[in-house]
């Protein structure tokens, strides 16, 4: 039977307004409410349910960044996850994480923990990627099923149903593999006051990205962060013809 | 904090943790956060209606069982959370903040119903009486005022005699919530009449059972989703096994139960002065009035402050009381001290609330004139602020006795 590893992010809780610095170097993080990315809840529920499904054995949650991400690795733990890894990183390495390091670090977990699924949340709320999971399964060579909105294990594959632009696609890939989950694949739960009393027992590991053999140099530099423009409001046109005027007159077309 | 409770000699060993009253233990942050996020998504979308309609939130109430929130203090062998009354105390509020119906449903049970039976109770009577009701599928009540006595707990006039095997009760109480939500009571009767209130007893009643009828549900002005009536008690007779605690210690087992439920009123207070001040503090930043947001005028900003500096207050008299109860120190004072501080709270709250709001506090489109409604119960129920007084009085007057 099989092993999991999921991935949570901590990132700036959902419902709290974002404020850019100053120097437009980034976003205030500063005393801001922080919590686990929706994605990667939903990815942990998953995991959780193929646990209690006895389809998998072990579920091990992984949270890269400072001491604050061993909250986001409890909450995991409070949902059903058997242990956790914390991958310590801080300062400037922490501010120029990016998918491309963090997969590293998942490929290197998933040979050293002997893995068979890797599911992870489609994308952060905070940089809105979307890389992560599959350059996770390029790094590995590994099959994967992103968007995933039903996961049925059925032996050594794996069918995922997939929420694309088109509709629906269904695939049926081998494991080991890498799955990211979408909004509709399930309705994480809320962690119980029992589980969140066993989660204080479960076991956190503790380990550098150089422990792994990655490196955390970055190849993107962010130059520069600003705040959407203003909407401005818009004009109702009567007819096609008016609209097509009106798009010209300001250059769109 | 630590330093503060240290100098009281009080021992926090319990919340080593503790380096200042901003910053709880992880585990307890965690169950507040669990808790109110099932606030937010479960309680704050229906609370309107429940309130509207008077209608008990029983899927909710077993959402709330799952998560272990109906039975927090019980021991996990029991069936419960097996975590302490800090914790309990955020829960309440944090449920309260949602709704304040739901909040006083999850106070009842756990530390008016289990709580007794849990101290008091034989491990036979817990497994009966404790266990099925930590779910969330059963809910308990506890009976100990009537018509004739409510603050005057000792002239209870329900009698209880002893007849072969049976205990045969008779008598009326009142103003008894969960009443026809419940599936149990724990019931106080007279089984000594000479005795006083040394002669008052506590027994168990499954409900329904012959012999008890329920009364009429009180329409009442706030905590609408409850139900509130009386229990009528004719020749109801229950087994010898069902006496809770030694013949004539019920009087004691109601004032222990009552000093450890005031927390739970107190906290069930604070989530609704909690959700007052939330709802005018947006408001605030939202309705425009002299061409600014309300919020910069100073009128609108002393009432926040006075409310924040209210809610914080009785929340940290709240939390000490349950600390000290945890630590397993005397916490009667501190206790009636944080349920009188927090309802009055609540309704200082909702009373400014409303302010805040003006035309739009008055109609049920906004929950601020809900808050107001349903704070005012807390300076009654549970010992009402006046008996919180006394109750607060008589301890200092001991400390301070030559």
């Amino acid at each position: 039977m099989s092993r999991v590893l999921v991935g949570v992010k901590r990132v700036i809780d959902y419902a709290v307004k974002i404020r850019v610095k100053p120097d437009h170097s980034g976003v205030v993080t500063d005393g801001v409410k922080h919590s686990m990315n929706p994605f990667c809840e939903i990815a942990v529920e998953e995991a959780v349910k193929l646990k209690e499904k006895k389809l998998i054995k072990e579920v091990v949650a992984v949270s890269c960044g400072p001491t604050q991400v061993t909250e986001t690795i409890r909450t995991a733990l409070a949902m059903g996850c058997d242990r956790g890894i914390h991958v310590e990183v801080s300062g400037k390495d922490y501010e120029a994480m990016g998918p491309l390091q963090i997969s590293k670090i998942f490929a290197a977990l998933a040979k050293k923990e002997e893995a068979s699924l890797i599911i992870l949340g489609k994308q952060a709320i905070d940089d809105d990627c979307n890389q992560t999971g599959q350059m996770t399964a390029a790094l590995l060579d590994w099959p994967q099923g992103t968007f995933a909105s039903e996961v049925t294990i059925d032996g050594e594959k794996v069918k995922v149903v997939r929420e694309i632009d088109g509709g629906l696609e269904t695939i049926k890939i081998s494991m080991p593999a890498v799955l990211t989950a979408d909004l509709r694949l399930n309705t994480p739960r809320y962690a119980t006051l029992p589980n969140i009393m066993k989660a204080k027992k479960k076991k956190i590991a503790n380990m550098k990205p150089a422990d792994l053999g990655v490196d955390m140099v970055s190849r993107v530099e962010v130059l520069r962060v600003d705040e959407p423009p203003t909407r401005l409001a818009g004009v109702k046109v009567e007819t096609v013809d008016d609209l097509v005027a009106k798009l010209r007159a300001n250059g769109t077309i | 904090m630590v330093v503060i409770l240290e100098a009281l000699g009080l021992c926090v060993s319990g919340c080593r943790s503790l380096s200042s009253l901003a910053e709880l233990p992880e585990m307890h942050q965690m169950m507040r956060q669990t808790c109110r996020d099932y606030a937010d998504r479960e309680l704050g979308p229906i609370a309107g209606k429940l309130d509207k309609e008077h209608l008990f939130p029983g899927q909710q109430v077993r959402e709330l069982g799952a998560m272990g929130v109906m039975a927090v203090e019980v021991p996990e062998e029991l069936g419960g959370a097996g975590m302490d009354y800090l914790a309990y105390s955020l829960a309440v509020e944090e449920i309260s903040r949602g709704c304040g119906s739901t909040g006083c449903v999850v106070s009842v049970n756990n530390s008016l119903y289990i709580g007794p039976i849990l101290k008091f109770g034989t491990q036979k009577q817990k497994e009966q009486w404790i266990t099925p009701f930590t779910t969330g599928e059963k809910v308990g009540c506890f009976a100990l005022s009537e018509p004739g006595n409510g603050s005057d707990a000792g002239a209870a006039s329900t009698l209880a005699r002893q007849e072969g095997e049976e205990w045969v009760l008779n008598g009326t109480k009142a103003w008894i919530t969960n009443s026809w939500d419940a599936s149990a009571t724990v019931i106080f009767a007279t089984t000594d009449k000479s005795l006083k209130h040394k002669g008052i007893s506590a027994f168990l009643v499954p409900m329904p059972h012959p012999g008890l009828s329920l009364g009429k549900k009180e329409d009442k002005l706030g905590i609408r989703a409850t139900s509130t009536a009386n229990l009528i008690l004719e020749d109801c007779r229950i087994p010898l096994g069902n006496m809770l605690g030694p013949r004539g210690s019920g009087f004691k087992i109601a004032m222990q139960t009552l000093d450890s439920g005031r927390i739970g009123i107190a906290s069930q207070a604070l989530g609704i002065a909690q959700a007052a001040l939330d709802c005018a503090a947006d408001y605030a930043h939202k309705r425009t009035a002299f061409g600014n947001p309300i919020g910069k005028l100073q009128a609108i900003q002393f009432k926040l402050a006075d409310m924040a500096v209210a809610v914080e207050s009785a929340r940290l008299l709240t939390w000490k009381a349950a600390m000290l109860k945890d630590a397993k120190k005397p916490f009667t004072k501190e206790a009636a001290m944080a349920k009188l501080a927090a309802s009055e709270a609540a309704t200082f709250c909702g009373h400014q609330s409303i302010q805040v709001l003006g035309g739009m506090g008055y109609v049920t489109d906004m929950p601020a004139e809900r808050h107001y409604r349903d704070a005012r119960i807390t300076e009654i129920y549970e010992g009402t602020s006046e008996i919180q007084r006394l109750v607060i009085a008589g301890q200092l007057l001991k400390e301070y006795a030559p």
